[in-house]
């Protein structure tokens, strides 16, 4: 299919279900380059999606495919060559950093504390955008962030301090941080990694949870092929800056497509889920 | 969860100056003339209720002319430098920023210097002729801090050593500037010590005291507005940004704001160092290291800080003073060290 008539498609689809698209990425470019003389240094080609309350999208692809580039544009951190993105019907990256921030919580790679904070002192923070600068946390903020922890099984960690605590309980502290900010949009960059396998099973179960309890839309950038297959309502393959293909597992998770894309031998198996699951064969 | 009220806010800055309090008690009591408490008290009450004209004593004139003053410069001095370093750490993310250590306060003192130099060749009102060196301090740190913050960056990221080691070798190659332009000229600039140790005991005009009062507000005041903006920069700009704060704006309002604290201090008093170090270290191991506690706390700190270490600069080897800056220093460069080894790599 062309992009001219997948464009077309896609705007078909929007006027039908206006009401119910919350996240539309159109046509959307970038180009990273380090010196406005040379050529870029990296290049995200046209790229277009949409995504309803209470999906979980998953952007998959190997390492410099453009997942984070993806996920940093629709966050409004980048702005898009050409194309725009559209949330609720806002194009996300000319709004100020307060409403932006009532609308989209970022889940990223957690960055060192410069200073010990406690645990709910951190989930606060999320707060921010939704008070005045100099207000002082009210009780619905106090209220929301105790939610927020509790949502994500982890308030009994509200009065531990940050670095204390392991690797998965911080995950969840950070991911109740982002619900504290109330958003539309839920974006995670890649929050299994460093995970155990039942924390991550855990963190995604919780996601499964909150997308359909408050209808957040969920962007996940991931390398887990199969915790995708899994937990996703829609796949965005990518690869070397391009979006391969974009719809449920079962039609992405095709052999030929992923050996290609990931440049490894594998095996698709559908179970009785009709979820595809992915077994990697290494030395063939 | 336990977060910040105002009553706690109030209550812990009560506390702190009642000390104050004290410790300017103390400094009015202590000096090279001992003075009693009894009549310091009674002084003091007829400054306060405007019968100054009715201090007879020798002492009472030393208090109200030489001590007070002083005192109360050493407050806005020390005032001004801890919430800078309280700034420039949140800014730059570097629990060892300091206005001395980053060579801000050098950069300042250079621009004063060059603006006492040029000052008489300029046919000013009397007014703007005051200001010129506040303001040429102002510029001075405003050049240095941009510079030393280009100079600590490595691939779109402040690298924290780099920083540290370009604004002490920044604030090095100003001193050697400054060292350069008072041994060439001569005349009516304040001398060595001054500059580079920093000194409170020169008295000034009435009108410089309201200056530097409203300045200190004015600027304090408008990065108490991005208090909380602070606290969110601390985990880094980009995820500042997420959460909703607009980071050029408040980047560029606290650079401005920080280096007009900066600027105010050492056009009056030279460099005093480390003061924008240690106090922001020990209000946030009192009170936490939020900065709608810790700006306030920091300024009632860095002023006890700095008038109790003038009054050991008048005492400890009385009738001979030291610099203030040297007694900042000798507390401030040993923790200086400490915090850097205990720092994560």
């Amino acid at each position: 299919m062309s992009p001219a008539s997948s464009h077309a498609r896609h705007l078909a689809e929007a006027g039908r279900l206006a009401n119910e698209i919350r996240l539309s990425v159109e046509q959307v470019s970038y180009a990273h380059t380090a010196n406005p003389a040379q050529a870029p240094l990296f290049t995200l080609e046209a790229t277009s999606f949409q995504a309803r309350p209470g999906e979980i999208v998953a952007i998959l692809g190997p390492n410099a495919s453009g997942k984070s580039t993806l996920l940093n544009l629709i966050s409004g951190a980048l702005t898009p060559l050409s194309g725009r993105i559209l949330l609720d019907g806002f194009v996300t990256h000319s709004l100020t950093p307060r409403t932006r921030a009532q609308r989209i919580a970022l889940v990223q790679q957690e960055s060192p504390l410069l200073f010990p904070a406690r645990a709910w002192e951190f989930v606060l923070q999320g707060r921010h955008a939704h008070g005045r600068s100099l207000r002082f946390a009210s009780e619905d903020d106090v209220l929301i962030a105790k939610n927020a922890l509790a949502q994500v099984g982890a308030a009994d960690l509200s009065g531990r301090w940050m670095d204390q605590i392991s690797g998965g309980e911080k995950q969840r502290v950070i991911l109740a941080r982002a619900l504290a900010q109330q958003p539309l949009l839920l974006l995670l960059d890649e929050p299994t990694l460093h995970l155990d396998i039942a924390a991550q099973i855990g963190l995604l179960d919780a996601l499964r949870r909150l997308a359909a309890a408050n209808r957040y839309t969920v962007i996940v950038v991931t390398h887990e092929l199969n915790l995708a297959a899994e937990y996703a309502d829609q796949v965005v393959l990518m690869q070397r800056g391009r979006c391969l293909r974009v719809g449920p597992p079962a039609n992405i998770y095709q052999r030929e497509l992923l050996e290609q894309v990931f440049q490894t031998p594998l095996s698709v198996e559908f179970g009785s889920s009709g979820r595809p699951r992915v077994t990697v064969l290494p030395g063939t | 969860m336990r977060p910040l009220t105002l009553r706690r806010l109030l209550l812990q800055c009560l506390i702190l100056v009642v000390i104050l309090f004290v410790v300017v008690v103390i400094a009015l009591k202590f000096g090279a003339v001992p003075v009693s408490l009894y009549a310091l008290g009674r002084d003091l009450l007829r400054v306060l209720f405007g019968q100054s004209s009715q201090i007879s004593s020798d002492y009472g004139l030393i208090i109200q002319n030489i001590r007070l003053p002083r005192i109360l410069l050493g407050i806005l001095v020390g005032a001004s430098l801890s919430v800078a370093g309280t700034s420039f750490q949140a800014l730059l993310r570097n629990p060892l920023a300091d206005p001395y250590i980053l060579g801000v306060s050098s950069g300042a003192s250079l621009g004063a210097i060059l603006a006492l130099i040029v000052e008489p060749h300029l046919s000013f009102s009397p007014l703007f002729a005051a200001l010129l060196t506040p303001l040429g301090a102002f510029l001075g740190a405003a050049a240095t801090i941009t510079a030393v913050y280009f100079l600590g960056r490595r691939e779109g990221q402040i690298d924290s050593a780099t920083l540290l080691l370009g604004g002490v070798i920044t604030g090095s190659f100003l001193s050697a500037i400054i060292l350069f332009l008072m041994s060439t000229l001569s005349g009516s600039l304040r001398g060595l010590s001054f500059w580079m140790m920093g000194e409170l005991s020169t008295p000034l005009q009435k009108s410089v005291y309201w200056f530097l009062g409203i300045g200190f507000l004015v600027a304090a005041g408008v990065i108490y507005t991005t208090a909380s903006d602070l606290n969110l920069l601390l985990a880094g700009e980009k995820e500042a940004m997420h959460l909703g704060v607009d980071v050029p704006r408040v980047r560029l309002v606290v650079y401005i704001a920080a280096s007009f604290l900066t600027g105010l201090a050492v056009s009056v008093s030279g460099s005093i160092g480390y003061v924008g170090l240690f106090v922001p270290h020990a209000m946030r191991f009192m009170f936490g290291s939020d900065h709608r506690t810790l700006l306030p706390t920091a300024a009632i700190g860095g002023a006890i800080a700095v008038v109790v270490a003038d009054t050991l600069a008048r005492t400890v080897v009385a009738p001979t003073e030291v610099p203030v800056g040297a007694v900042t220093a000798i507390v401030g460069a040993p923790l200086f060290i400490y915090l850097l080894r205990k720092r994560p790599a």
